[in-house]
């Protein structure tokens, strides 16, 4: 758990030390030695081997870096892995309870929601976030509110159909 | 990215010391504009100070004034999704929901919002001169591909547009900035927080330096009944605007006691003309004096090769945001433009 990605710290410079940041990623505390600059998506997939964060443009224009940070949906590519120490970290490995997947993961795969499943982990941990936000009532409110996970393949109608399966039990579908 | 090194401020004074010891330190909030601007090596810091962790309580307060004032370092959707904001400033709380994606504004700060840089291309682009970026090098948007640039108070050194939404709102509202620095705390007023390009492109505002954003304090008059957030743009929702309009009555039966509005997307700050809301005082809201209120305001625009549609756009777009303050019962998630067909 404590490996960190050799081109990372090969960048440092001597004086600039790299820090420990300890917090919980899927319900286990852990802690990792990271330089300030190291994004929490390169942490996480670099350092924590939680390679279902996807890392698609990098620039906050995707969503595919969506992880749940203290219950709210962020983008892993636009702050540091610094920035979170203390912080309570979800990503789509840690959304299944052991062996039971969690409703929008079978949702998802019910409606046929994904192609090459790239932009996938990123959409179920929006639509996490977005559920507990309770502020997405109709389906063209729920389209808004996922407008910052993209998906290339164009499963867009599929993935509204699958959250709206799941999203208040259903009653909306 | 360069190297920098990362320090957390638990207080504003904290927070200012750290940017008095070295000249290269900026702040960070939500970091979605700063981070994604220094992975491309536009922004440089030596140092980061990290205002997330100063305490502030509460997060919103009602003022003995009758003004509302909210934390710098609030989120943005907390502030959109605030109880009072969405009572006495829905204005605000469309606005802010109109920008970026939901999970930037679970991040983006609302001191953060009115720092952010322009997304002109030609800023965003090293390899291209730019004055905004290296003052005196040029200004390659005026002859080049400038279909996002502004055609209000643009001058022969910038013509670049401030992107935010929440700013419109901010504006029309006539919001104060509560700043606090090395030499004290003063209040800016929202038309006077943000600069047009003149000679000084480089210059987005007029925060001094080492100075933070504390709070922003909107007025007791909200607009609560007759508004609107109109945002236009090439797709529906996660994107720019081209141009968009805060729009907010006080009515008096069919007539107008006060209007306000404000546009985004046209100019280098949110762009209002007291004139064109003096007009429209005691006349009755209709189309006709909506459309004579917008060319008021787009009095002196100037389009440059590509962007000569934004001129009729807003215009069009005056009138609409008219008839959506009328009836706040039409404004769609995301500002998008209703339809008044059922009307
Ligand atoms: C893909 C994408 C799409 C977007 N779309 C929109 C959109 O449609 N509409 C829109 O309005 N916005 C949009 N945004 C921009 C977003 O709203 C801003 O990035 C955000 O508001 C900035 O806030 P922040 O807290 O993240 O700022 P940061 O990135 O943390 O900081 C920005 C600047 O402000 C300074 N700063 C921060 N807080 C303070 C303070 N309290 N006092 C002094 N200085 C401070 C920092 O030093 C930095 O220079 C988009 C962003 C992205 C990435
Ligand atoms: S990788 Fe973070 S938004 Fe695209
Ligand atoms: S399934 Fe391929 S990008 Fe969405």
């Amino acid at each position: 758990m404590e490996t960190i990605n050799p081109e990372i710290r090969l960048s440092a410079p001597e004086h600039i030390a790299p820090s420990t940041v300890t917090f919980t990623v899927n319900r286990i505390q852990t802690s990792v030695q990271v330089l300030p600059w190291v994004s929490l998506l390169d942490a996480l997939r670099d350092a924590l081997d939680l390679t279902g964060v996807k890392k698609g443009c990098d620039h906050g224009q995707c969503g595919a870096c969506t992880v749940l940070c203290d219950g709210k949906r962020i983008l892993s590519c636009l702050t540091l892995a610094v920035m979170k120490s203390g912080s309570e970290i979800t990503t789509i490995e840690g959304v299944a309870e052991s062996d039971q997947l969690h409703p929008l993961q079978q949702a998802f795969i019910d409606h046929d929601a994904f192609q090459c499943g790239y932009c996938t982990p990123g959409q179920i941990c929006s639509a996490i976030g977005m559920m507990q936000e309770g502020k997405a009532r109709t389906r063209a409110e729920v389209k808004e509110l996922m407008s910052g996970n993209l998906c290339r393949c164009g499963a867009n109608t599929n993935i509204i159909d699958a959250i709206m399966a799941v999203k208040d039990g259903g009653t909306n579908a | 990215m360069h190297n920098f090194f990362y320090t957390r401020a638990n207080s504003i004074e904290e927070a200012i010391d750290g940017i008095r010891v070295d000249s290269a330190a900026k702040y960070v909030a939500g970091g979605t504009n700063l981070i994604d601007l220094l992975k491309y090596n536009i922004e440089r810091a030596d140092v980061l100070v990290d205002v997330n962790h100063v305490e502030v309580f509460p997060d919103a307060e009602q003022m003995a004034d009758g003004c509302l004032r909210l934390s710098a370092f609030m989120t943005n959707a907390d502030t959109a999704y605030h109880p009072l904001v969405e009572k006495k400033y829905p204005l605000l709380s469309e606005a802010i929901l109109a920008g970026a994606s939901a999970q930037i504004r679970n991040m983006a700060t609302n001191g953060g919002n009115l720092l952010q840089r322009t997304r002109c291309y030609y800023f965003y682009d090293p390899a291209m001169p730019c004055n905004k970026r290296e003052p005196g090098s040029g200004c390659p948007a005026l002859n080049g591909y400038n279909r996002m640039m502004a055609i209000l108070g643009t001058s022969s050194e910038c013509i670049a547009v401030f992107p935010s939404d929440m700013c419109v709102a901010l504006a029309a509202l006539g919001a104060v900035v509560e700043v606090e620095g090395p030499s004290g705390q003063r209040h800016i007023p929202f038309s006077e927080f943000h600069r047009l390009p003149g000679r000084t492109p480089h210059l987005d505002n007029n925060l001094e330096a080492g100075e933070i954003i504390t709070a922003i304090c909107l007025p007791p008059e909200g607009f609560s009944r007759n508004y609107a957030y109109l945002k236009l743009r090439d797709r529906n929702s996660y994107a720019f605007a081209l141009v968009s309009v805060a729009l907010a009555l006080e009515m008096d039966g069919e007539c107008i006691r006060e209007a306000r509005i404000a546009l985004g997307g046209v100019a280098h700050k949110p762009w209002r003309v007291p004139d064109a809301e003096d007009f429209l005082q005691g006349r009755e809201a209709t189309p006709g004096n909506f459309a004579a209120a917008a060319d008021l305001i787009l009095q002196g625009a100037q389009a440059f090769e590509h962007n000569g549609f934004k001129i009729e756009l807003a215009k069009k777009a005056i009138v609409r945001a008219g008839k959506m303050a009328l009836h706040p019962e039409t404004h769609l998630p995301g500002a998008q433009p209703p339809s008044f067909e059922n009307l």
